[in-house]
C-alpha cells in the first residue's frame, strides 16, 4: 500500500509537469488554433535560461522571474516574425512551422550549452518531506502547488479579465471577436508570451533534482501531448486532469508492469501514454473535455 | 469525361493554332489534360530521362551515386506520403513507422525464410498497406490536427514493438537485413553475382530507379483517375466531396492503404541497401524529414517529391563537404558547440521555416514559375 501511494504522489507530481507544459499548448491552440509542436523547446529554452541567470550570481527566484520574462518576449517575437505571417495559411503549414522551430532552437540550445549533464541550482535541491512511511521530493511538491496556484490563476484570467474574455471570443470566432472590437493580433501576441512564460516555470519543474538539465529534456515534452490531447486541446482544465492522469499511468505502469505483464516489454511505460490516448481518443474524438467542433457548410 | 462522345470531341478554335498551343501550354481537350507525355517535348523529355538512367552510373562516382540510391528510396517514400498529405489533406507524422514496418518485414521474409526479392518486395508493400488500412479508421474519426497527433503516438508504439519484439526485429541491437536477391543473383551486386564490370552503388542504382519510374507512374496514375479525384475533393472540401458522392470512409483508409505500401516498400528497399537495420533509424526524426521533403518538393505534386527527396538527401553530403571551410564547425562528433550534426539539424529546420513562409508551393512551385517565365518571354503575366 505504501508502495502503491509513494507511486501515485510520484505520478501526480509528474503530471504536475506534463500538466504545465500542456497548458501551454492549450493556450496558444485555444487562442490561434495551432498546435505548437515547439513548446518543448521553449521548456528547454527556459530551463537553460534559468540556468545561465542563477550562474551570474543573481538569487534563484530572480532568475526564473527574468527568464520567465525573456521567455515571453521570445514567444511574442516567433509570434510576431513567423506565424503573424501565416494566418490564413493551412494549418498543417503553420504546424510544420512550429516544428521547424522545435529543431533550430533545440540544435541552438545544443550549440550554445553543449551535451553534458548539468544541474539547475534550485534552492530546495535533493531534500525530502517524510510523512509517516512516505518520502516525497520537495521538487514534487513544489510541481504539485505551483500547478494548483497557475490552474487558480488561469481559471480567474479567462473568468474575469478582459484579455482572458477577449481570448475565449478569440477562440470561439476571430471575425465575431474583431467585429466588437477584440484586439485578435495581441490576443495571438498575449497567448505566446504566457506560453513562453509558463515554458520556463515548466522547465525548472521538469529538470529540478531528481532530474538534471540536459537538450534532451526537450523530448520530455513529446509526452505531454498525449496529456493535452486527453485532456481536450481548448480545455486548460482538461490540461491539468490529463496532465495527471498521464502522469500516473506512467508511473504505475513502470511500477507494476514488470511484475504484472512482463510479456509487454522493457520500458513499455513510455509507449503506455499514448496507448492511454489513442484509446481516450477512439471514444471521444476531441478529447475528455475538449469543446465538439461543429460543421456548418 | 462520362459526357456524349460528339462534346468531348468539339476541338477547341485554339486548337487549330497548334504553334500557340505548343508556346502556351494550353490544354485543350481532356485527353491533353491527363496525358502523361505531352508533345513532342514530352517524349523528348523522356528519352533524356532514359539516356540519363544509362549514363549516369557510368559517370558518376560511387559517393555520389550512393547520395542517388538514397534518394531514390526516399523518393519513393516521399511519393506515398504525397499521396496521403499532399492530394488528400491527410496530415501524418507516422511516415517513418510504416517504413520501419517494411524494412522489418523485408527482413524477417528475405534473411529468416529466404525468400526473393520479387516476393519480398510486394509483401512488404501489401503488409504496410494492411497496417495502413488498421490506421485508416482513425482519419474518419479525427480532424486535423487531433490525427496528426495520433500518428505520432504510432511512431512511439512503432518503436516499442522494434525494440520488443526480438525474435524478428533483433530489439535495440537491429537485425541483418538481405540483399535484393533472385536465385543466386545480387541485384544490388551485379559484380560478383554476375560478373559485369559494376560496383555495389552502380548496381544498386541500376535496380533502384526502375522502381522510382513504376512508383511515380504509380502515382500519377491514381492522380488522374477516380481515386484522385476523390482524393483531392476531400483535402479541398470534405462536407462539398461527401455531398456529391464522394465516399469519404472508402477514399480516406485507401489513401492511408496507398501511402503504407509506398511507405513499407522504401523501408523494405532501404533496409536492403544498407544491410542492417535498428530501430532509431524509424523514429521521429525521419517521420518530420519525409514531410520536409514534400514540403520542400512541393505540396500536392509527384516530380517534388522527387526533388524534395534529393535536396534533403543532398543538403547534409554537401554541408559536410563544405564544413572544413565554414568557421566555428567542430568536426568531432563527441564535443561541444557546433557540430556538423548541430548545423545539420540546423539547417534543415530553417529550411522548413524557410520554404513554408517564403515558397509554401515548393521547388515545384519555383519550378512552374521558371516555366511559365520561359515559355511566355519576353511578356510577363
Amino acid at each position: 500500500m505504501i508502495d502503491f501511494l509513494q507511486l501515485a504522489v510520484q505520478g501526480i507530481a509528474l503530471g504536475g509537469i506534463y500538466a504545465l507544459i500542456a497548458l501551454g499548448f492549450v493556450i496558444v491552440y485555444k487562442a490561434t488554433q495551432v498546435i505548437n509542436f515547439a513548446q518543448g523547446e521553449l521548456v528547454l529554452l527556459g530551463a537553460y535560461l534559468v540556468y545561465a541567470f542563477n550562474q551570474t550570481a543573481l538569487p534563484f527566484v530572480a532568475s526564473v522571474a527574468l527568464a520567465a520574462v525573456v521567455m515571453a518576449g521570445i514567444g511574442w517575437a516567433i509570434e510576431r516574425t513567423i506565424l503573424r505571417r501565416m494566418v490564413g495559411r493551412p494549418v498543417f503549414a503553420v504546424v510544420m512551422i512550429t516544428i521547424g522551430l522545435a529543431i533550430v532552437v533545440r540544435q541552438l540550445v545544443a550549440a550554445v550549452w553543449g551535451f553534458e549533464d548539468r544541474l539547475l541550482g534550485e534552492p530546495w535541491a535533493a531534500s525530502r518531506i517524510q510523512l509517516g512511511d512516505l518520502g516525497v521530493n520537495v521538487t514534487s511538491v513544489v510541481t504539485i502547488a505551483t500547478t494548483g496556484v497557475l490552474l487558480l490563476l488561469f481559471f480567474v484570467f479567462f473568468r474575469f479579465t478582459r484579455a482572458g474574455i477577449g481570448m475565449r471570443a478569440t477562440a470561439i470566432d476571430q471575425e465575431a471577436a474583431l467585429a466588437v472590437g477584440i484586439p485578435v493580433r495581441g490576443v495571438f501576441a498575449q497567448a505566446w508570451m504566457i506560453a513562453g512564460a509558463i515554458a520556463t516555470i515548466a522547465g525548472v519543474l521538469l529538470v529540478a533534482f531528481p532530474a538534471t538539465l540536459h537538450p534532451a529534456v526537450g523530448f520530455t515534452a513529446l509526452r505531454a501531448f498525449p496529456a493535452a490531447i486527453v485532456g481536450g486541446l481548448d480545455s486548460p482544465g482538461g490540461a491539468v486532469i490529463g496532465g495527471v492522469l498521464v502522469g500516473l499511468v506512467e508511473v504505475l505502469v513502470q511500477g507494476y508492469q514488470p511484475q504484472v505483464a512482463p510479456w509487454l516489454g522493457n520500458n513499455f511505460h513510455v509507449a503506455a501514454a499514448y496507448l492511454l490516448m489513442i484509446v481516450v481518443l477512439v471514444v471521444r474524438p476531441y478529447g475528455l473535455f475538449g469543446t465538439r467542433v461543429v460543421e456548418r457548410v | 469525361m462520362n459526357g456524349p462522345r460528339s462534346r468531348r470531341a468539339a476541338p477547341s478554335p485554339l486548337a487549330a493554332l497548334p504553334v500557340l498551343r505548343r508556346i502556351d501550354g494550353l490544354r485543350t481537350s481532356y485527353a491533353d489534360e491527363l496525358a502523361l507525355i505531352r508533345g513532342a517535348g514530352g517524349w523528348a523529355a523522356l528519352a533524356a530521362l532514359a539516356a540519363l538512367y544509362v549514363a549516369t552510373p557510368l559517370v558518376i562516382d560511387d559517393f555520389w551515386l550512393s547520395v542517388l540510391n538514397f534518394t531514390a528510396i526516399a523518393a519513393i517514400a516521399a511519393i506515398g506520403l504525397n499521396l496521403l498529405t499532399g492530394f488528400t489533406g491527410q496530415v501524418s507524422l507516422g511516415h517513418a513507422f510504416f517504413i520501419g514496418l517494411g524494412a522489418y518485414t523485408a527482413g524477417y521474409l528475405g534473411g529468416d525464410l529466404r525468400l526473393p526479392v520479387i516476393v519480398w518486395l510486394p509483401a512488404a508493400g501489401i503488409f504496410g498497406a494492411a497496417v495502413g488500412l488498421l490506421v485508416g479508421p482513425f482519419a474518419l474519426r479525427l480532424r486535423g490536427l487531433y490525427l496528426a497527433i495520433v500518428t505520432l503516438g504510432l511512431v512511439f508504439l512503432g518503436e516499442h514493438v522494434f525494440l520488443n519484439l526480438r525474435q524478428i526485429t533483433g530489439g535495440p541491437q537491429g537485425r541483418a537485413v538481405p540483399a535484393p536477391m533472385i536465385g543466386e543473383i545480387n541485384l544490388a551486386d551485379l559484380g560478383t553475382s554476375l560478373g559485369l564490370p559494376l560496383t555495389r552503388e552502380q548496381s544498386f542504382f541500376l535496380f533502384v530507379v526502375p522502381l522510382v519510374a513504376l512508383a511515380a507512374i504509380a502515382a500519377k496514375n491514381i492522380v488522374r483517375s477516380r481515386p484522385g479525384r476523390a482524393f483531392q475533393a476531400i483535402r479541398d472540401r470534405e462536407i462539398a466531396a461527401a455531398i456529391i458522392g464522394v465516399d469519404r470512409a472508402r477514399y480516406k483508409v485507401g489513401a492511408f492503404a496507398v501511402s503504407s505500401f509506398y511507405a513499407a516498400a522504401a523501408g523494405a528497399l532501404y533496409g536492403s541497401y544498407l544491410r542492417y537495420i535498428t530501430p532509431g533509424q524509424f523514429d521521429l526524426l525521419p517521420s518530420i524529414q519525409y514531410v520536409a521533403m514534400i514540403i520542400v518538393g512541393g505540396i500536392g505534386t509527384v516530380y517534388g517529391s522527387i526533388a524534395g527527396a534529393f535536396f534533403l538527401v543532398l543538403i547534409p553530403r554537401v554541408v559536410e563537404a563544405l564544413s572544413p571551410a565554414i568557421p566555428f564547425v567542430s568536426r568531432s562528433a563527441t564535443s561541444s558547440g557546433l557540430t556538423l550534426f548541430v548545423l545539420n539539424q540546423l539547417i534543415f529546420g530553417a529550411l522548413i521555416v524557410f520554404f513554408l513562409v517564403f515558397e509554401p508551393s515548393g521547388l515545384a512551385g519555383i519550378w512552374s514559375r521558371l516555366r511559365t517565365y520561359v515559355k511566355t518571354w519576353p511578356f510577363s503575366y
